[in-house]
């Protein structure tokens, strides 16, 4: 019964991601698991956050101790079934072992794994994984970058091949936002599929993201394989102003904190590095400057000023809404009595970032929704 | 996009962008261009260690050779300063820096306050300070604590490529005095830097690690010393957190605050000399507002009192190093 015992690896958390600390086990050995569990936390430079379990089974044996460092894809653990015996889980763990090459500490890797296009006069930066099966495309939301899908991409990525861009504005992007309004970055997306040869993609949009690519499959239906709109934007008035123009207004970590805290429903997750990285990007050169153009454009004086809601009946793709049941941005509220032909799911628990905080759940749906 | 550039590199950037963007700006100093009878303009040294080459290539009369008279062109810039102009003076080793006392102390630190709120200065002084490179005693002292005394200046220490980048440019859009004190042995040290330009506010400390066990504050080259010995007491189950201060002047109390009354042990780690340094003045800084957390004795570590000495072993001897900052906090933990 060999083959029903399965490697639990340190995963990999975004591009610069080398290794990561286990923080604790969440599950005993002897523990059963099943998709979607916990299994232990695990810190990074970067984040914090649980590793959650692909397989079910029963969990033989904790290889990692809390307080070691790993790399990525090391062996923290093995789960079996009832018929694993103690001599299958050894020999797996021996053969494992002999097998595994951690990652080379190669700087250059890191540089490579994001492209960058010149699309009407702007440089986008994207991230593109996986090969084969329908194309997938992310956006995030208002303030975010590629980086806010890191545990979406490679699991999303097994059965397309997935994108992920900074839109104008953010990341790595260009600060050159245009007018800043969602039709801006509606031509920008479609620039993207047009100059990566993409007649039609599944389109997943994050908060300002979703209000983008709902908006897309507004004006180019031709163009949308399906929508899942995350925690969205442009479904009804009411966004958190304060939380907005708190996050343009922070320049120093105490002031930010705070605001970033909101996105989140486990505001441990919010670590010293997640709020430098954030500080980093706003303190580039242009990009306040975006930011309160985009604000200005779609969301004035703290309400929402592109209301899709009406339009989602004539969408002829399928569509898939998530919310998190305790976000503070914009309320799950905005998933009710939405049209017929929408799908909503409600996650409980969970916040404005349901897509970090939730990811297998968050990436089951959208496997389901898009293959 | 951020890449991996050295920290002379990211200064050299750091200027190149600030001139491109601001007619205003302009750099000053001894072989900042070329020097007198120096090669062509493709050849230009650009300073002695070479952080302004190429620049004379690409902004002409902006790059101004200097005579060796630190007194008359920092007085120069200072006076071009509350004229228009945003100059960049290159002094080349802080410890030339007591020519021009009366330029920096007692005009351009108290224009604002002596014009009563009209006058602004922003002058940046960029200038070497630090031991190591087998420069005696006359070139390589820490003299940051001497500016970080007068009211009127900013101080700037950048202990990494990314913050000299960002702290640089922040200084020259500064309108008063700034000293940015740039580490000799740091130069080649290399780290990402993005590409666009952007500013780090002064008066941030960065917490570059986190730890509950001791607090280490420290700036400059220190930081890096800091964080091998952290690295070293992290084997014996010792957190350490440390503290970069970026900036002397001003100083975010704040964060020194809070991360004493977190941990509840000190150990200040500064390569200047001990009496009247950034040591004693954290160090009193905490006792006098975070006594109730202290659960030992604030540690200091410092060069000694003493010059800088030239002899290769004595100057290893003098620079603080990870060894003594493992034993500052073992004493403070009371190992």
């Amino acid at each position: 019964m060999s083959n029903s015992i399965q490697a639990i690896c340190m995963p990999k958390w975004g591009l610069s991601m080398k290794e990561g600390t286990v923080a604790a086990w969440l599950v005993d050995e002897g523990d059963e698991i099943s998709p979607g569990d916990e299994i232990m936390d695990v810190e990074t430079e970067k984040i914090s956050s649980a590793v959650e379990a692909s397989e079910s089974g029963i969990l033989k044996q904790q290889v990692a101790n809390e307080g070691e460092t790993l790399p990525v894809g090391a062996l923290l653990g093995v789960i079996g079934n009832a018929d694993s015996s103690g001599e299958d889980i050894n020999a797996f763990i021996t053969e494992f072992q002999a097998n595994y090459v951690p990652p080379a500490d190669d700087e250059e890797d890191v540089g490579a794994a994001t492209e960058n296009l010149e699309l009407e006069g702007r440089n986008i930066r994207y991230l593109k994984k996986g090969e084969g099966g329908s194309p997938l495309i992310l956006v995030h939301g208002f303030g975010g970058d590629l980086n806010n899908w890191l545990f979406n991409h490679d699991a999303l990525a097994g059965q397309h091949t997935v994108y992920a861009l900074d839109l104008p504005g953010h990341g790595s992007s260009s600060k050159d936002v245009g007018e800043g309004t969602i039709v801006n970055m509606v031509e920008i997306i479609s620039a993207f599929m047009n100059a990566l040869e993409l007649d039609k993609a599944h389109l997943i949009g994050h908060s300002l993201g979703g209000a983008i690519v709902l908006s897309m499959a507004i004006t180019y239906p031709e163009k949308a394989a399906s929508l899942t709109l995350i925690g969205s934007a442009g479904l009804g008035e009411e966004i958190d102003g304060d939380y907005l123009n708190g996050f343009i207004a922070a320049e120093r970590r105490k002031d930010l904190k705070p605001h970033v805290e909101k996105l989140f429903s486990d505001p441990a997750l919010v670590t010293r590095q997640l709020i430098n990285d954030l500080l980093a990007f706003k303190r580039i050169d242009g990009v306040q400057h975006a930011l309160e153009k985009v604000l200005a454009s779609f969301a004035p004086n703290g309400k929402q000023s592109n209301i899709l809601r009406d339009k989602l009946k004539d969408v002829s793709c399928p569509i898939l809404v998530i919310w998190g049941a305790n976000d503070r941005i914009i309320p799950a509220s905005h998933a009710r009595d939405l049209a017929d032909n929408v799908k909503v799911e409600i996650i409980e628990g969970q916040g404005h970032m349901v897509q970090m905080e939730a990811a297998t759940k968050i990436n089951q749906l959208i496997d389901d929704a898009t293959t | 996009m951020a890449r991996n550039i050295s920290y002379q590199q990211a200064i050299g950037e750091a200027l190149a962008q600030e001139m491109e963007r601001d007619q205003t700006v302009v750099i000053m100093g001894e072989d900042v261009a070329g020097g007198a009878g120096a090669p062509g303009e493709d050849d230009a040294w650009g300073g002695v260690l070479g952080v302004t080459k190429g620049l004379y290539g690409k902004f002409g009369d902006r790059v101004l050779d200097t005579p060796i008279t630190e007194s008359a062109f920092i007085g120069a810039a200072v006076g071009a300063a509350t004229a228009g102009l945003r100059p960049v003076a290159e002094l080349m080793f802080i410890d030339f820096m007591g020519v021009c006392f009366d330029q920096i102390f007692n005009q351009a630190a108290k224009f604002r306050y002596m014009f009563g709120g009209n006058a602004e200065t922003p002058v940046v002084i960029r200038t070497m300070y630090g031991a190591g490179l087998r420069a005696a005693a006359q070139h390589s002292q820490c003299l940051y604590p001497v500016f970080t005394h007068i009211p009127g200046l900013k101080v700037v220490t950048p202990a990494t490529p990314y913050d000299a980048k960002g702290l640089l440019i922040q200084a020259i859009r500064d309108n008063d005095p700034v000293i940015f004190c740039e580490h000799k042995s740091l130069y080649t040290l290399e780290g990402d830097v993005p590409e666009e330009a952007y500013t780090i506010p002064f008066g941030e400390a960065n917490i570059t690690r986190e730890g509950d066990d001791v607090t280490i504050v420290t700036l400059g080259r220190m930081l890096h010393v800091a964080q091998e010995a952290a690295d070293a007491l992290s084997k014996d189950s010792i957190n350490c957190e440390i503290v970069d201060l970026r900036t002397t002047s001003p100083i975010d109390t704040d964060t020194i605050i809070e991360s004493v009354e977190n941990t509840g042990r000190l150990v200040v780690l500064d390569e200047s000399n001990p009496r009247c340094s950034i040591a004693t003045d954290v160090s009193a800084l905490v006792s006098q507002e975070a006594f109730d957390s202290l659960k030992a004795p604030i540690r200091m570590v410092t060069a000694p009192h003493v010059p800088v000495p030239f002899a290769e072993n004595l100057e290893d001897l003098y620079i603080p190093d990870a060894e003594q900052v493992k034993q500052a906090v073992n004493m403070v933990m009371g190992k």
